[in-house]
């Protein structure tokens, strides 16, 4: 499968346990500290403080290269770019290229900063369930409902995406199949062979949507306002741990720009 | 009580009603088949009933409550459950327990509740076990079943069914009508149901036959059932155990006219039988 990219690998370890609002927000305070971090070395410092939780994960090494594969020609382009194209000491010349010692921080920080944040982004996706994930979405966003952020519709878009996202699936592969009974070709990518699947694909779930309104509404709903949730949240000693050490991780590195400069 | 006082009702840019002048009372417990040819008006009453629809002329009285009033509504769609043709567009959630729980956190219940509820009602349908399965890994007579618990859920008095078995194959939809009947018998509930299969509809206490936007028959099945020829009209034909009687009958043998099951025609065979 090609979108194995943030798939949710279900297990029981601790990372697997954390609220997902904790998860989130860690993932928020790590993006902070990777970058504040002033140095190549110091941003691979900052980001290997994810190696822990992936081991404590559980997740199996080939999965985490199979998440990171997809990125590595992006990250040598970054790599490449800033190393070449940054003016500075130099410390050695390839042919027209000059490799400047500044160059090579800056590839590096960038690097680091892309790599780490990937990491840690689909470590977040892998071990929590997409509707907690969901959830803690609009329990973060919630205070936001005041300045007029639709914090539970959004929500409420998301789990009906999850929902729907195997349906129309199979609703593309019976297309695909009735097409290709009347003569249609799928080979080769070009939109115009895609316009027998995409159009009845797009009409089908237009109708999908109608009827998924009527039924929502038969059952009682009526926007976010007065809805209570099945699934409730609670922060436990580990989401309090979890936080100090994302927030001291920020924070510090934060202190040690102000302080060494960058 | 649902009351169906004088309903007429046209969809935007139509020229002619969906409904004309339709009155009928729904008494709670009782069962009613509602059928009629396609577009006869039979999924827009059913609409009317809980509120989907609001009536052009006329009014529906849900235990009082008006559907024209805003207020209402919530209460109304508690009230009165309904289940649609089309199991996977009326399933939200993405698993089994959410669904269920769906309309729960709609009326603003308290989670522990929820939880109570959900999990009764999943029981009461036998999906118990499958709570975190995600709806397309159903199949089509399960995923009728959940759509079924997430109206039980809510304790409805009147159970409407939009043609909900029609989709299924013949195990399934056999499997989800037995359902319902057994869920009518254990909770009491009304049941509406909208079908075009005779089969179904003769099982019911009353049967009101609708074309094109009118009530044109109602009453005890084996009563309608009579009226051949306002049937052929409204372009409905007898189910097969009952245009065999009406055959046996023809060929001389007395047979009742109220034989509308397997069962009682296969008894009043026997009667004669040992008559002789």
């Amino acid at each position: 499968m090609v979108l194995e990219l943030g798939q949710y690998i279900p297990g029981k370890s601790g990372i697997h346990h954390l609220d997902p609002r904790a998860k989130l927000l860690g993932l928020f305070l790590y993006g902070v500290a990777l970058l504040a971090a002033p140095t190549g070395a110091s941003a691979f410092l900052v980001g290997s403080a994810a190696v822990p939780a992936i081991i404590l994960a559980g997740l199996p090494l080939s999965f985490i290269w199979r998440q990171l594969r997809p990125l590595v020609i992006f990250l040598a382009i970054i790599f490449i770019f800033q190393v070449a194209l940054t003016p500075g000491e130099v410390m050695a010349t390839i042919g027209p290229l000059q490799l400047t010692r500044q160059g090579l921080n800056y590839g590096l920080l960038a690097l680091a900063r892309v790599f780490f944040l990937v990491l840690a982004a689909s470590l977040l996706m892998a071990t929590t369930d997409p509707l907690a994930l969901a959830d803690g979405l609009e329990r973060l966003l919630r205070p936001g409902q005041r300045v007029g952020l639709p914090a539970e519709e959004l929500a409420l878009m998301l789990t009906l995406a999850l929902r729907f996202v195997p349906t129309l699936l199979e609703e593309a592969e019976r297309i695909m199949r009735a097409q290709v009974a009347r003569g249609a070709s799928f080979r080769g990518l070009q939109v115009k062979n895609l316009m027998p699947l995409v159009i009845p694909l797009f009409i089908s779930a237009f109708r999908r949507a109608e009827g998924l309104a009527e039924a929502m509404e038969a059952r009682a709903y009526r926007g976010g306002e007065g809805r209570t949730r099945m699934r409730q949240l609670s922060f436990q000693a580990a989401d309090f741990l979890f936080l100090l050490l994302a927030g001291a991780l920020a924070a510090g590195t934060a202190y040690y720009r102000l302080r060494f400069g960058g | 009580m649902i009351e169906v006082q004088g309903v007429t009702f046209v969809y935007p840019g139509a020229n002619l009603p969906a409904l004309a002048g339709v009155s009928l009372t729904i008494k709670p417990g009782e069962f009613v088949a509602i059928t009629g040819p396609n577009g006869s008006g039979k999924s827009t009453l059913a609409r009317l009933l809980n509120g989907l629809l609001r009536p052009r002329a006329g009014r529906v009285l849900v235990d009082g409550l008006d559907s024209r009033d805003e207020q209402s509504l919530v209460e109304i769609r508690r009230r009165v459950g309904m289940v649609f043709q089309d199991p996977d567009n009326q399933l939200v959630a993405a698993t089994v327990a959410d669904d269920v729980a769906f309309g729960l956190e709609n009326l603003g219940l308290p989670p522990a509740v929820i939880r109570e509820r959900v999990a009764a009602a999943l029981a009461a349908v036998g999906l118990s076990g499958l709570e975190t399965r995600p709806p397309h890994r159903l199949s089509g007579g399960q995923k009728q079943r959940l759509a079924l618990a997430g109206v039980l859920a809510m304790a409805p008095r009147y159970l409407v069914l939009d043609e909900a078995t029609a989709m299924l194959d013949p195990v399934a939809r056999e499997e989800v009508f037995r359902q319902v009947l057994d869920l009518r018998q254990a909770k009491g509930l009304a049941v509406i149901l909208i079908t075009h299969y005779m089969e179904e509809a003769v099982l019911a206490d009353r049967m009101l036959v609708l074309q094109a936007g009118r009530l044109v028959l109602s009453g005890p099945p084996a009563e309608v059932m009579l009226q051949e020829d306002k049937l052929a009209t409204a372009g409905l034909k007898l189910p097969d155990i009952m245009a065999l009687g009406k055959i046996l009958r023809q060929a001389g043998l007395k047979i009742p006219a109220n034989c509308i099951t397997v069962e009682e025609l296969a008894r009043a065979l026997w009667k004669l039988v040992s008559r002789k």
